[in-house]
């Protein structure tokens, strides 16, 4: 509660591949942030960035560029990069800076860009860049998403109905979203004619890249009352944890695990360990959680992340999905915004994104794709190396 | 492929023997492997040592996971014309408690393949230069009883 923030207003450039200066986007949805928060862009006294590294310099300094872009009003600015996670570690740093009293409203931004197909690493030759090393291999991200996916197969019997599935239920909502950049409700039949990219995923599996741009406007909750939004959906908890040594899943771009051999060292999971620390934070529990967005990389992660979030127990998302629990209207809804399996990943948008989700389910405007009830979300992501976050909204 | 001479993709991080392992590091404090070579700093919190021996890796372990490449990946991959599909394996080293990542050997595919399975490390061609034929390694099925007889 003393740690609490709040979210007044949310905004978002629809995904798409248009191909346009990623600033555009960020401005768009920046503007309708402010616009829903009913507040004057001079208002903002931080602008708190998620990178990206495919646009040159204006992307390295995302969030003076997006000041600039908005006026040059004095803010004071941050720019985060941690990957897929850039989003939760802009939104940490504008919560500190609120939480300090340096500041009453900030902006929390961040847009993208995409090259088609595969991302691709920087050139040359570099064998001291993992990243580098793994395509030289013949290791693409795809690859990482398969050996779980089949890990998900041989341990627990998950099947490939089970991940088409999943890519079916989040087609249906993401039909509903007008934000989503993939608007069609696919059938089992379409994913099993999909390609495949590396078994057992077909191309309907894997999200795509896109180009999307979201903002939050987040605030003390003195300026939201002060303002008349003292009930605005709030930030309770955000993890931005690194995994613990040794980490035993082998992550994206590593072509090799932790060693566990040293005397009182274990293997650990990361993916599970982001959420605990966003739970004790929101002082909640999994049982808590009226809907969740996760990273559906791929259609068999999106179940290792209910199970990493406690919402199932281990091994125990499948049977979730087949019940209906995790769609619309079941139990536990998981990525009622379509995930990114109809949006398609926008990095630095994509955890800020997930949050705007949070919010306007909280508040019961998200439409035909609301959630009933809604008190408490959850987010989980993870990217590159230990770059991972989890944030909690709740009334 | 022609008759150039053989060279590993990247240089150091494998032996070039017939039974070939690769060429990790190992802290002399805590006991912690490191693939690739680390010799720098220990990544164990709770080791600061700065000393560490060169050690070949078991070129041996089980299948953690498997999956294929169906697409051509992109540069700095260097494919052949027509790309030909190829299976990926990480996989389980016993003593070191890690796993790596490999392709599969040419002409097996993710059919062949079952969690758990035992696989020995051998090399096999990456890509061609002008100069020479590139190698790296690669993960080959070992029938289920040969990991004691084909040892560390």
């Amino acid at each position: 509660m003393a740690n609490d923030i709040a979210i007044i207003g949310a905004g978002m450039h629809p995904w798409g591949k248009w191909g346009h200066n990623f600033v555009q986007y960020g401005v768009a949805a920046a503007r309708e942030a402010l616009a829903d928060a009913g507040i004057p862009w001079q208002d903002v006294r931080f602008v708190s960035g998620g990178a990206t590294v495919r646009c040159g310099y204006p992307g390295y300094v995302a969030g003076a560029t997006f000041a600039q872009a908005l006026g040059w009003q004095g803010a004071e600015v941050n720019t985060s990069y941690a990957a897929c996670a850039s989003g939760s570690q802009a939104l940490a740093a504008a919560r500190n800076k609120i939480l300090a009293g340096e500041c009453e409203v900030a902006l929390v931004i961040g847009a993208d860009t995409t090259p088609k197909g595969f991302l691709a690493p920087a050139g040359g030759y570099r064998p001291e860049d993992p990243d580098w090393v793994r395509f030289y291999l013949g290791i693409t991200n795809p690859t990482y998403f398969a050996l779980y996916a089949r890990r998900r197969m041989d341990l627990y019997g998950d099947t490939l109905a089970d991940f088409a599935a999943v890519k079916v239920k989040n087609s249906r909502v993401g039909a509903m979203n007008p934000r989503a950049r993939y608007r069609k409700c696919f059938t089992a039949e379409d994913v099993a004619a999909s390609a495949m990219v590396a078994d057992p995923l077909r191309l309907m599996d894997i999200c795509a890249t896109s180009d999307g741009g979201a903002a939050l406007i987040v605030s003390s909750l003195e300026y939201a009352r002060r303002i008349g939004k003292g009930d605005a959906p709030r930030v309770a908890a955000i993890s931005t944890v690194t995994p613990t040594f040794a980490s035993g899943v082998v992550e994206m771009p590593d072509i090799a695990t932790d060693s566990a051999a040293a005397a009182g060292v274990e293997a650990h999971a990361y993916r599970a360990s982001i959420p605990v620390k966003a739970y004790e934070e929101a002082g909640i529990g999994p049982e808590d959680v009226s809907l969740a967005e996760v990273y559906d990389l791929s259609t068999a992660l999106e179940l290792d992340w209910i199970e990493d979030l406690g919402l199932a127990p281990r091994g125990g998302a499948a049977a979730l999905l087949r019940q209906g629990d995790t769609a619309l209207g079941g139990r536990i809804p998981v990525n009622v915004s379509g995930g990114l399996a109809c949006f398609g990943e926008a990095v630095p948008a994509q955890a800020i994104a997930q949050v705007c989700e949070l919010t306007w389910q909280l508040r019961g405007e998200a439409g035909d794709r609301q959630v009933k009830d809604a008190k408490v979300g959850i987010t989980a992501n993870q990217g590159l190396f230990g770059h991972g976050s989890s944030v909690i909204v709740k009334k | 492929m022609s008759d150039k001479p053989l060279a590993a993709a990247i240089e150091g991080w494998h032996t070039m023997a017939s039974k070939p392992h690769l060429i990790g590091s190992q802290c002399t404090h805590c006991g912690t492997y490191f693939f690739p070579s680390q010799a720098q700093y220990c990544r164990n919190p709770a080791c600061d040592s700065t000393d560490f021996r060169e050690v070949e890796l078991s070129r041996t372990g089980h299948i953690w996971s498997y999956t294929n490449a169906c697409y051509q990946p992109p540069a700095p991959f260097v494919a052949a014309d027509p790309f030909e599909p190829y299976a990926i394996a990480a996989v389980q080293l016993e003593r070191e408690e890690m796993v790596v990542l490999g392709q599969v050997v040419t002409g097996v595919g993710v059919e062949d393949l079952k969690v758990g399975m035992p696989v020995e490390l051998v090399l096999e061609p990456l890509h061609e230069t002008d100069d020479d034929i590139k190698v790296t390694w690669k993960w080959r099925p070992l029938p289920a009883d040969a990991t004691a007889q084909a040892g560390a």
